[in-house]
């Protein structure tokens, strides 16, 4: 074995020093937080009270999930086809994806209210056809356009870098063998960018699962998510320790989803989550 | 006849790729595209295929015309130039893949695979990875995925071209055993001429979308057309001459017995003479005397080049010669090839400013151009 030497050393120093700071020390502050009281002793209360926000909890994972099955079917097609336009039209087309992501979150989100609001945009334009106002705002739907809208880039990208470096000779291998266009994608397109859909799933899952404001602000407080529980400990209640343990809950079931999925992604070698 | 190419043009981006192209393929045949980067064979091989379109012309498969068939849908396979296996895929499912797609039982497929890698010679081999295997052995599974499909023919885009010359030499073998044990049509693509030769029964010299010659390898190379076809097959020393009548014809100022005829009465011609065919000879012996100005020993002969009035000619022999000597040479009649003028007169066949490592040197380069150009189609 090969001693680090001290330039190895010095090098990796600010990673550590980095990685102390910034990721270890505050995971074990929320797992302190989680594992005690105001007083600071020891106490499982806050995890025995997780049992009230189960249906937070079953909310945000199944918004979460609607919202990455939605983006899968959109990125999916866009970056097939993106992968197979030409220069000039790929670099487009990945403007238009990549300009949302330049203006700040809060803008964006708040732009949509301004858009399904009772008085925004599509219901003015609806009444004025004489369809309307429909409840748009404040509704599930809302919520799930807001994650869709926000993290679609997340996984049209890791889908369509995986599709530019599919060999189109595989595909044109598929057809000379008797696969129709379907049996292509089925059978080579799809298995080969797989890891780009897993890592697109996980990068789209992910933040959807933690999000908060976003359902504050399109689903009008009514449609509260585990980030919304976690921010109301901390902003209003200021029971940090509770806020820490749904943290923890949070962390442990996004920890046990990557697991699974990099285990999924692993069969098919060459993921690329995280 | 077994396929049918007519009046075969395609263009890209206003650039003629083949123009007008005649091709009929004989049933249980092994026909060689031959022609250098960008003449046009791989682009004749993927119409075949029904990977691209003509602008005009006919595809006729077995009598019927076959234009706008989808590839999965013809009877033809591919063997691809860099084999385009699938990396999901171990090899038993590399080669499973047509069969799972004709919906054939599972037990007839297990029998046909077993088959194919004995045919290739990889029995055992059936749960390995594809990307754990040399560039031989992905090669082999290439061959039986496309042949595990049992098609009426054949096609193969320069598929020993990323094997090194051991290896390709085994591998020509190895194709032209499999093909006459199987009996089916094997339409060949590559630019190296040797290979074309030793594994064709009909060879079909391209270049720059058009067919110069078509032929057996030994009517290639003894009788070739035009100057082109004389250069890119083998060696040849190629000389500016007159037909005088029937059978004399004059090059270097002398008069020459042949054994060509039908040509018009004092019509300029090219004269191909290959480098085996000439005889050094004593200085007054010979038909035509020249200085030797260098020589390199290959193993089996001597290649000499010699100076005759300016024009440098290339001999190879077994009897030996020092620079800066004076020789005569002998040509029998038998050995003269007289040709036509063509639009590549003049173009060939001086060795003046030849050199070796070039030809090796442009020879890669030249292929992954291609690579380029036709991938782009």
């Amino acid at each position: 074995m090969k001693k680090t030497s001290l330039r190895a050393k010095i090098l990796n120093a600010p990673y550590i020093v980095w990685a102390i700071l910034f990721i270890l020390a505050p995971m074990f502050m929320v797992v302190f937080y989680a594992l005690t009281d105001r007083s600071g002793s020891f106490t499982l209360q806050n995890i025995t009270a997780l049992a009230v926000y189960k249906e937070t909890f079953g909310r945000s994972i199944g918004y979460a999930a609607v919202a990455t099955a939605v983006c899968l079917l959109i990125a999916y097609p866009l970056a097939y086809i993106m992968a197979r336009s030409n220069a000039s039209k790929q670099r487009t087309l990945m403007l238009l994806i990549m300009l949302p992501m330049w203006m700040n979150f809060l803008i964006r989100t708040y732009s949509w209210i301004s858009i399904l609001a009772n008085t925004g945009i599509i219901n003015s334009l609806l009444r004025a056809l004489g369809l309307g106002p429909v409840q748009l705002i404040n509704t599930p739907g809302a919520v799930i356009l807001g994650m869709v809208y926000n993290y679609l880039p997340y996984m049209i990208l890791p889908i369509y870098s995986i599709m530019c470096k599919l060999d189109y000779s595989l595909v044109e291998a598929a057809q000379d063998l008797g696969c129709s266009s379907r049996s292509v994608l089925r059978r080579v397109i799809f298995p080969l960018s797989l890891p780009g859909v897993v890592s697109g799933i996980t990068m789209v899952f992910v933040p959807s699962v933690s999000t908060f404001y976003i359902s504050q602000k399109l689903g009008g407080g009514k449609f509260l998510l585990v980030g919304d529980s976690i921010e109301m400990q901390f902003q209003t209640s200021y029971n940090y320790n509770l806020g820490a343990s749904l943290s923890l809950a949070l962390m442990v079931m996004i920890l046990v989803c990557m697991v699974v999925m990099n285990r999924f992604a692993d069969e098919d070698e060459g993921a690329i989550i995280l | 006849m077994i396929i049918d190419l007519k009046n075969i043009s395609v263009s890209f981006d206003g650039q003629p790729i083949l123009k007008n192209l005649n091709l009929y393929i004989r049933d249980g045949e092994f026909i060689t595209l031959l022609g250098p980067s960008g003449c046009g064979k791989t682009t004749t091989l993927r119409i075949i295929a029904g990977f691209l379109e003509p602008d005009s012309g006919e595809v006729v498969f077995e009598g019927k015309v076959i234009n706008g068939m989808p590839a999965y849908k013809r009877q033809v396979n591919t063997i691809f130039q860099r084999y385009a296996l699938f990396p999901h895929l171990n090899v038993y499912e590399n080669i499973a893949f047509g069969l799972k797609q004709q919906k054939l039982p599972k037990e007839v497929i297990r029998k046909t695979v077993e088959e194919m890698l004995a045919l290739v010679n990889l029995k055992g081999f059936e749960k390995r990875s594809v990307a754990s295997l040399s560039g031989g052995q992905q090669q082999r599974v290439a061959i039986a995925r496309a042949l595990a499909v049992k098609p009426r023919v054949l096609l193969l885009d320069e598929p020993l071209g990323a094997l090194d010359l051991k290896l390709r030499k085994d591998m020509q073998v190895e194709l032209k055993a499999i093909q006459k044990r199987l009996g089916i049509t094997f339409i060949y693509v590559t630019h190296d001429q040797e290979e074309a030769l030793s594994m064709s029964d009909t060879i079909v010299v391209m270049d720059n979308g058009e067919i110069q010659q078509i032929g057996t390898p030994t009517d290639i190379y003894n009788e070739p057309k035009n100057a082109f076809v004389a250069d890119f097959i083998g060696e040849s020393n190629i000389l500016d001459g007159i037909m005088h009548e029937d059978f004399s014809v004059e090059f270097h100022g002398m008069r020459f017995q042949c054994v060509d005829k039908g040509f018009g009465s004092e019509e300029p011609v090219d004269v191909v003479i290959r480098p085996e065919d000439v005889d050094i000879v004593p200085p007054d012996a010979g038909m035509l005397r020249g200085t030797v100005t260098s020589v390199t020993f290959k193993g089996v002969h001597y290649e000499i080049i010699v100076d005759i009035r300016g024009f440098k000619w290339m001999i190879q022999t077994t009897a030996y010669a020092a620079v800066g000597d004076e020789i005569g040479l002998s040509i029998k009649p038998e050995e003269i090839q007289v040709m036509k003028k063509s639009a590549y007169s003049g173009l060939y066949g001086d060795y003046s400013s030849f050199s070796e490592e070039f030809d090796e040197l442009s020879d890669p380069q030249a292929q992954t151009e291609e690579n380029a150009a036709e991938e782009s189609l």
